[in-house]
Order: structure tokens, then C-alpha cells, then sequence
């Protein structure tokens, strides 16, 4: 277990609901987007971005960096909230979010949005993507490490499972990836729709170093992404396990709001709830 | 006696020509590195080959994170695997943030031959046309193969390279200079212009041949190019010769012919006539049946620009 200061955790605690407040704001002021896989994101996020990775707005190529591919690019909210608070872009843009002239696009674009490392939407290409990076890195003889967050659904994607054989066959040591089981999908819970389940095992006979985290533990998050950061030989997963739309009580566990904007009294009533 | 060389080689040589001078370029793979002929590049670089086994779909989105951090990524596999079955990894990985990844897709068309239609790809210049960013390049001959493969890595950002399986004469010269989105005129002609891609520019240049004889002086065009298109050297032939035929190794429906025919028409309609696979899947058979088959030959490119002269 990594000692985690409890003054760092509160900190990012409330950097947290900081980050729930700017996800519920600009989905509401752009009248669509997906709050629920954004709230249930936004401690994984705030950990990494806060804590875990070595990143500086001001060089953002700087050598021995650490990298970030968020796979479940619907989540964009919560990553636009995370970039913005660590100064990539002024947090007033956050509410221009999916307006024509806005840098912030409905899902992440890496030309557009400074700090975006990948462009993403259509599931199951990041992990892909975070293996490549994590490639080149390795032959350069980088430091720098690669996070990726993918949702639980999303892993239903084959592309996912190859980018997996591909990550323990070369080795790729400097690459974390991060499933926000919040157990829901689009249509339903993602053990109705499709079983993927065990999934802690099934990462394990992909040779892969597996860690399951309550994932609104900000001491347990911070814990174990340190772990896999200083992990060797093999990549690591860290099975989060979260509640979608976690931090606003008629969003927590609502298929409804898997991608629906909340209307003026739901955000006010949400606003109360982050405040 | 014509020079019959292999543009697959030429792919396979020209990359570890330069994998030596920039330590950046990196081949990916997908089982067929013998066929592609990267093996070469593997043998020379172990440490920047990644043999991404059967999964191509991971191979480009791979490619899109090396190319992220900096590489210089050239993706390889059959054109059938390295197109339609992941259209999508390299429309929103590749395309869209505009990344620089060289696709060089190999056994492109019927050439394929006896491993038949699932192996045939006459689909992907249209696939990959219509990809904004992307460019799309097909070499008429090896020699211009390892111009392509030079003028790829001094030219950021992606593209698709079509190279079929089949050894191909050599059409153009050591002097033929090759620069993308330009077509190079390998022969004048005042009468009538034909425009040809990848294997069918011989074909073309044998067909001017035929043509003189019957008093016809042809113009033939190297479109080794597709996309972006020539718009200079088209419409100057459009305008000087008043008569086109296209002629490709890839669907009649999307391909260089309809890429032409609709810039014409937009501009400067003149007759045209386009000879590509029709809209059906091919079969099996030994390559040069197949072209016939079609009438992917240098004589039914005489038979269709007779035809056309009749409309001007």
C-alpha cells in the first residue's frame, strides 16, 4: 500500500467536486453530452491529473511526461474540466462546450483542445492508441508513462483485447490502464447487454498486472495508480469500480442520464448537491 | 524487353534505406511482413518493427500512438485488411487528428489473383478518397514506388500507398521526378488523353502505341496521385486532346475515373470513358486472365479511346 498524506487526499477531494460542478455546468449549458460516465470519471481524472502524472501546461511535450488517452471519449466533460483546471485552457471555456465556435468538441479532438492527447469517441480504439505511445516512449528510452481510461462497456470492442495481447507482449511496463466499471450502458447494465465479467481474471490471462479499486476511494485511486505507475515488466489495469453519475443523487445509477443533459431545476438541484 | 521489377521490394528496400538515415521511421505489421516485404525493415531494425499479429485493427491504432509520440509509422498489410476492415480505426485515429502514418497497403485489385475476391480489394481509392487529410498514392511502377515511399516521409500527415502484389514493368525513369499531387505526362499527345493508375499506366503507354498506327496521337498520364488530384495537367489535357479515357485496376464505380470524370463535368466536360472492374466481385485466376477478364488491357484501351474519338 503507497502512503497516501491525508491532506493531499482532501485536496483532491474537493478538486473533485470542483470537477462534478464544471461536468454538470457545461453539459447543461451545451443541452446534450454524457453526464453520468463523466461523473463517475471525474475521481479517477482528478487523481491522475492532480497527483499521478507528471504534466505541465506550460511544456506540454516536455521529455519524460506523462501521457493521457481517454478511451471512453464521451467522458470529454470531465477531461475538459480536468485540463482546464490544471490551466491547459481558461475554465471559462468549459461552458462553451459543443458550440459552433467552441475548441470543445462533443468528444475529444487533439487539434482543437490543448492538452488532448487523442482524438476519441468511436469505443475501443485508445488502449490502441496508449500502446503506441507507450511504444515509442520505450524506444526512446522515455520515462514518461501512459494512462488511459476506458468505460466498462466499451471493453465489449475486440479492437480492446487485441491492443491488450499487444500491451503484455511487448512489455509495455509504462502503460496503466484504467476501467471505470460503473456497470452501465446504453441499453442497460452491461451484465444484461453483454457479460464481461470476471473481469479481473480475464485481465490476468491477458497477462496483465490487475488492481481493483473502489474508484470513489480518492486514497485507494491514488494508491493504486501509483502502484501500476511504478509497476514493472508488465502493463497494469486497475479495475475502478464506480457508481455512474456519482455525486448527484438522481444521476447515480440512471441509465437516463447516460447521456442526456439535465434540464434547469435538475442542474440547479445538482449544483446544490456539488456545492 | 521490358523491366519487370517488384514494387513490393522496392516498398521493403526504400524503407530501410531510410529507417538508417531517420532513427523516427517505424514499420508495423500484421503476419504478412514476408508478403509486404517489412521483414526487411524487422531484419534491419528489430527494436522498430512491431508485428502486431492478426490484429489490424490494433496496428492502426498503434500506428496513431507511435505517430502521436513523435514516429514516423508505416502500417503494412493487404490492401483488403489494411482499408475496409479498418475503415474506422483509421478514419477517427489517423485521419481525423490528421496524424503522420503512412498506410502501404500491398495486393491491391484482382492481381491478387487465385486467392480470389476475399482478397480483392477494388473498393479501397474510394474508401480511402474520401477520407479528408488522407492522400492517396498509386505508384505506376517500382521505380516510382521508392519515389513515393521518399516523398512520404519529407511529406507530414497520412496517407494510403496502393501496391499491388504482381511484378510491374518500368514505365517511368531515374529522372522522372515524382511529386505529390502531380501527374507526370510520360507521353504527349494532341489527340486524346489517357489517364492511367498503378498497373494500367503500361498498359496505356502500349495502347498510345497501338493508337499511332491508326493515325491516333495519344496523350498518356500518369496519375500516380489520386488524391489530390492534378487539377493543372487534367484540365490542360482536357482542354488540349478534347477526349479522356481513364483506365485503373480498382472499381469503375469510385474510382480514379469517377474522381476525374466529376471534375470534368464540373468544369470542363469532355467525352470520357472509364475502364475499371465493373460492380461485382471478382473470382479466381491467374492475374493476367483476371486483367482480361476485365479488359484491363492495352487493347481494350485502344477499342474504348476509339469509341470516345467518336463522341468529340
Amino acid at each position: 500500500m503507497v502512503r497516501v498524506d491525508e491532506g493531499v487526499v482532501t485536496a483532491l477531494e474537493e478538486r473533485a467536486k470542483r470537477i462534478r460542478r464544471h461536468v454538470v455546468e457545461s453539459i447543461f449549458h451545451a443541452g446534450s453530452g454524457h453526464p453520468g460516465g463523466s461523473l463517475s470519471a471525474a475521481d479517477a481524472l482528478t487523481a491522475l491529473f492532480f497527483h499521478v502524472m507528471r504534466h505541465d501546461p506550460a511544456k506540454p511535450d516536455m521529455p519524460g511526461r506523462d501521457h493521457f488517452v481517454l478511451s471512453k471519449g464521451h467522458a470529454a466533460p470531465a477531461l475538459y474540466a480536468v485540463l482546464a483546471e490544471s490551466g491547459y485552457f481558461p475554465v471559462e471555456d468549459l461552458v462553451t462546450l459543443r458550440k459552433i465556435d467552441s475548441h470543445l468538441q462533443g468528444h475529444p479532438d487533439r487539434l482543437k483542445t490543448p492538452g488532448v492527447e487523442a482524438s476519441t469517441g468511436s469505443l475501443g480504439q485508445g488502449l490502441s492508441i496508449a500502446c503506441g505511445i507507450a511504444a515509442a516512449l520505450k524506444i526512446d528510452g522515455d520515462g514518461g508513462h501512459v494512462f488511459t481510461l476506458m468505460g466498462d462497456g466499451e471493453l465489449e470492442e475486440g479492437q480492446i483485447w487485441e491492443a491488450a495481447l499487444f500491451a503484455s507482449h511487448y512489455g509495455l511496463d509504462n502503460l496503466i490502464g484504467i476501467v471505470d466499471r460503473n456497470r452501465l450502458q446504453i441499453d442497460g447494465c452491461t451484465e444484461d447487454i453483454m457479460c464481461i465479467e470476471p473481469l479481473p481474471a480475464k485481465w490476468k490471462a491477458f497477462l496483465w498486472d490487475v488492481i481493483e479499486v473502489d474508484g470513489h476511494d480518492m486514497r485507494a485511486l491514488v494508491s493504486a495508480l501509483v502502484r501500476a505507475r511504478d509497476h514493472a515488466d508488465v502493463p497494469t489495469i486497475i479495475v475502478a469500480n464506480t457508481v455512474k453519475g456519482k455525486g448527484v443523487s438522481f444521476m447515480e445509477n440512471s441509465l437516463n442520464f447516460h447521456g442526456k443533459a439535465p434540464n434547469r431545476t435538475e442542474f440547479e438541484r445538482a449544483m446544490e448537491e456539488l456545492a | 524487353m521490358k523491366v519487370m521489377e517488384n514494387p513490393r521490394t522496392a516498398f521493403g528496400e526504400t524503407l530501410v534505406e531510410l529507417g538508417r538515415k531517420d532513427p523516427d521511421i517505424v514499420s508495423l505489421g500484421a503476419d504478412l511482413s514476408s508478403s509486404t516485404k517489412t521483414s526487411m525493415f524487422n531484419d534491419a531494425f528489430p527494436d522498430r518493427f512491431f508485428n502486431c499479429g492478426i490484429a489490424e485493427a490494433n496496428m492502426m491504432g498503434v500506428a496513431a500512438g507511435l505517430a502521436i509520440a513523435g514516429k514516423k509509422p508505416f502500417p503494412s498489410t493487404f490492401a483488403v485488411f489494411a482499408t475496409g476492415r479498418v475503415y474506422d480505426q483509421i478514419r477517427q485515429s489517423i485521419a481525423y487528428p490528421n496524424l503522420d502514418v503512412k498506410i502501404v497497403a500491398t495486393h491491391a485489385g484482382i492481381t491478387v489473383g487465385g486467392d480470389g475476391a476475399s482478397h480483392q480489394i477494388n473498393e479501397d481509392i474510394a474508401l480511402m478518397s474520401v477520407l479528408p487529410n488522407m492522400r492517396v498514392i498509386v505508384p505506376a511502377d517500382a521505380l516510382e514506388t521508392r519515389k513515393v515511399v521518399r516523398a512520404a516521409v519529407e511529406s507530414p500527415g497520412p496517407m494510403y500507398i496502393r501496391l499491388c502484389r504482381t511484378d510491374m514493368p518500368r514505365v517511368t525513369d531515374g529522372d522522372t521526378p515524382f511529386k505529390i499531387g502531380k501527374w507526370n505526362v510520360l507521353r504527349d499527345g494532341d489527340d486524346i488523353s489517357l489517364m492511367g493508375t498503378g498497373l494500367m499506366v503500361e498498359r496505356c503507354l502500349d495502347a498510345a502505341a497501338m493508337l499511332r498506327d491508326r493515325g491516333v496521337d495519344a496523350a498518356v498520364i500518369n496519375v500516380s496521385t489520386v488524391k489530390p488530384i492534378d487539377r493543372e495537367t487534367l484540365f490542360r489535357y482536357a482542354r488540349k486532346t478534347g477526349a479522356v479515357v481513364t483506365a485503373e485496376e480498382h472499381s469503375v464505380l469510385l474510382g480514379i475515373g469517377s474522381i476525374i470524370a466529376t471534375a470534368l463535368v464540373e468544369s470542363y466536360p469532355v467525352p470520357l470513358h472509364r475502364i475499371g472492374i465493373p460492380d461485382i466481385f471478382s473470382r479466381s485466376g491467374e492475374s493476367e486472365e483476371l486483367m482480361g477478364m476485365f479488359g484491363l488491357t492495352a487493347e481494350n484501351v485502344v477499342k474504348t479511346a476509339l469509341g470516345v474519338l467518336e463522341l468529340k
